[in-house]
């Protein structure tokens, strides 16, 4: 009996592990994943937490819900992985040796790589909302709000979707006008980033959706130390912002077991292939979704656009013949931009987002690049598509990236 | 003394031929970042973008240089003011570096 192991039962982890479990032979192959938790994030939406537009339920599901039959599901912490042993050991002990691993354990946020973030403010008038915890912890903060400075703060890049800062400071200028509160609120975003976005057409275009709704950019930001006795967002080049209310996006990494494996980069994201997905150093072993260091972005629908190409790749290379399928890099991202309205990006490694319809091109119904009250019904939509994508759903969404229908604006800017 | 008239640069500055850099076009660029002495912790760190820039094909970020050189960002900060990454790279005759997707 041969053991394919998967590492996380979040959005990869889950997609995976059915993808195997239908195409090995249950003779042979035996499935087994592995997760810290008992409970599945529909991760897209913890952004509405706090502004009170979700509640838990909406969010958290039991992970077994979604385990595809077949597979052996087993809660624990991962506390070693050997890679030359083809060996990992859990943390209750139990050891598991394994003839495939894909890791889908993710990127986390670590404020505590930050000075200061964590001593005093955190939790009080400092929150993120990347984790359930903390976007649940905001809430009240953001109720109770009367007035004064709301600072958004990216600490370093990569993170996890990267539009998801943007769409807060949206949420959050739509929130504190029907409150009738706007003009009380001083609305900061402080980026590292030269601008709204990473890529120069989107960029352009959501740094006149800022503009519009009076969100100061604070450009080239560097956090480097937060001072909580003052309410004191310093950066590296000796900038200081004052904040009454510190939304924090703090440094994002991979698992620490994968730096200690030695498969990880400088932040423990696993270093793969950017278009097979198997790592660059052991032959049985791939990651998927944000656990890997491909440059695409972390974000949910890149692991739906993935997973086509992952698991025939790794049955390609079981068969022993060479990998020809290609991830393209193709991201597809529903951007919030308050008032009922959302905008939507499509793009890959080599194409930036411009504007266009999707997925019909010339038709739509969505408007790539636009601000129209059928991009936000899509985005609501999407939270059903997601749970009927992790129960095994098909989704009939196109994987490849295509170019048609959009039109092509050439660089005012270096991306 | 050697200068800028045969170097080949893209619009925001860096050079489009990393083959093209020497230690002295270093110099000259670090001057018009506003460093005019390149003392050894420079050049350490000017050394480490050279060897991982040519053989990954990119300049590494903030990250990737604090890492392998053991230098804190506080330091590399203090050493290259404002935007170290791109300052380091510029100097060091490599690309921009892509800190983000």
């Amino acid at each position: 009996m041969k053991t394919f192991l998967i590492l996380g039962a979040g959005t990869a982890g889950t997609m995976i592990a059915r993808k195997m479990a239908a195409h090995l032979d249950a003779n042979h192959w035996k499935v087994i994943v592995v997760d810290k938790n008992d409970r599945h994030y529909y991760q897209p939406g913890f952004l509405f937490l706090p502004f009170g537009y979700y509640k838990e339920d909406d969010v958290v599901k039991p992970i077994r819900n979604f385990i595809a039959k077949g597979v052996e599901y087993i809660q624990a912490e991962v506390d070693q992985l050997e890679p030359a042993q083809n060996r990992v050991t859990l943390a209750n002990g139990r050891v598991i040796n394994y003839d495939y691993l894909v890791v889908a354990t993710g990127t986390d946020i670590h404020p505590e790589e930050t000075e200061g973030l964590k001593n005093g403010g955190w939790h009080q008038n400092i929150f993120d909302f990347y984790t359930f915890d903390g976007a649940m912890a905001m809430a009240p903060a953001i109720s109770d709000f009367k007035g004064g400075r709301l600072v958004v703060n990216v600490v370093e890049n990569p993170i996890k979707c990267p539009v998801a800062p943007l769409e807060f400071l949206f949420l959050a200028d739509a929130y504190f006008t029907r409150k009738g509160i706007r003009s009380k609120v001083d609305i900061v975003y402080a980026t590292p980033l030269p601008g709204a976005f990473t890529k120069p057409v989107a960029s352009s275009v959501l740094g006149k959706i800022l503009e519009k709704k009076h969100i100061n950019v604070e450009a080239e930001f560097n956090a480097g130390v937060v001072d909580a006795s003052r309410n004191i967002l310093a950066s590296y080049d000796e900038r200081e912002i004052s904040y009454d209310l510190l939304v924090s996006i703090p440094l994002n990494k991979g698992a620490s077991f994968l730096g200690a494996a030695g498969i990880g980069d400088e932040l423990n994201h696993v270093r793969v292939d950017k278009q097979t997905l198997q790592s660059t150093q052991f032959e049985n072993i791939w990651a998927l979704g944000d656990a890997a260091n491909i440059p695409a972005s972390k974000a949910g629908a890149v692991i739906h656009f993935q997973m086509e190409t992952a698991y025939k790749n790794i049955l390609q290379h079981m068969a022993g013949q060479s990998l020809t399928h290609h991830f393209d890099g193709h991201a597809l991202c529903y951007i919030e931009t308050g008032f009922d309205k959302a905008t939507l990006i499509d793009f890959d490694y080599t194409h930036q987002p411009f504007p266009g319809k999707y997925p019909l091109p010339g038709v739509g119904p969505f408007d790539l690049l636009g601000e129209t009250t059928v991009n936000h019904w899509g985005k609501l939509a999407f939270r059903h598509i997601y749970y009927m994508m992790m129960r095994g759903i098909e989704v009939p969404l196109p994987t490849d990236f295509s170019m048609s229908g959009k039109k092509q604006i050439l660089d005012q800017s270096p991306a | 003394m050697t200068d800028l008239v045969n170097v080949a640069l893209n619009a925001e500055g860096f050079m489009i031929d990393p083959n093209q850099w020497t230690k002295e076009i270093a110099e000259i660029l670090a001057r018009q970042e506003g460093i005019d002495v390149l003392t050894p912790e420079h050049w350490r760190i000017i050394d480490f973008c050279r060897t991982t820039g040519l053989a990954s094909g990119k300049a590494p970020t903030l990250r990737q240089i604090t890492v392998g050189t053991g230098i804190s960002t506080k330091d590399l900060f203090a050493l290259y003011p404002k935007g170290p990454a791109k300052k380091v790279a510029k100097i060091a005759g490599l690309g921009k570096p892509e800190g983000c997707v």
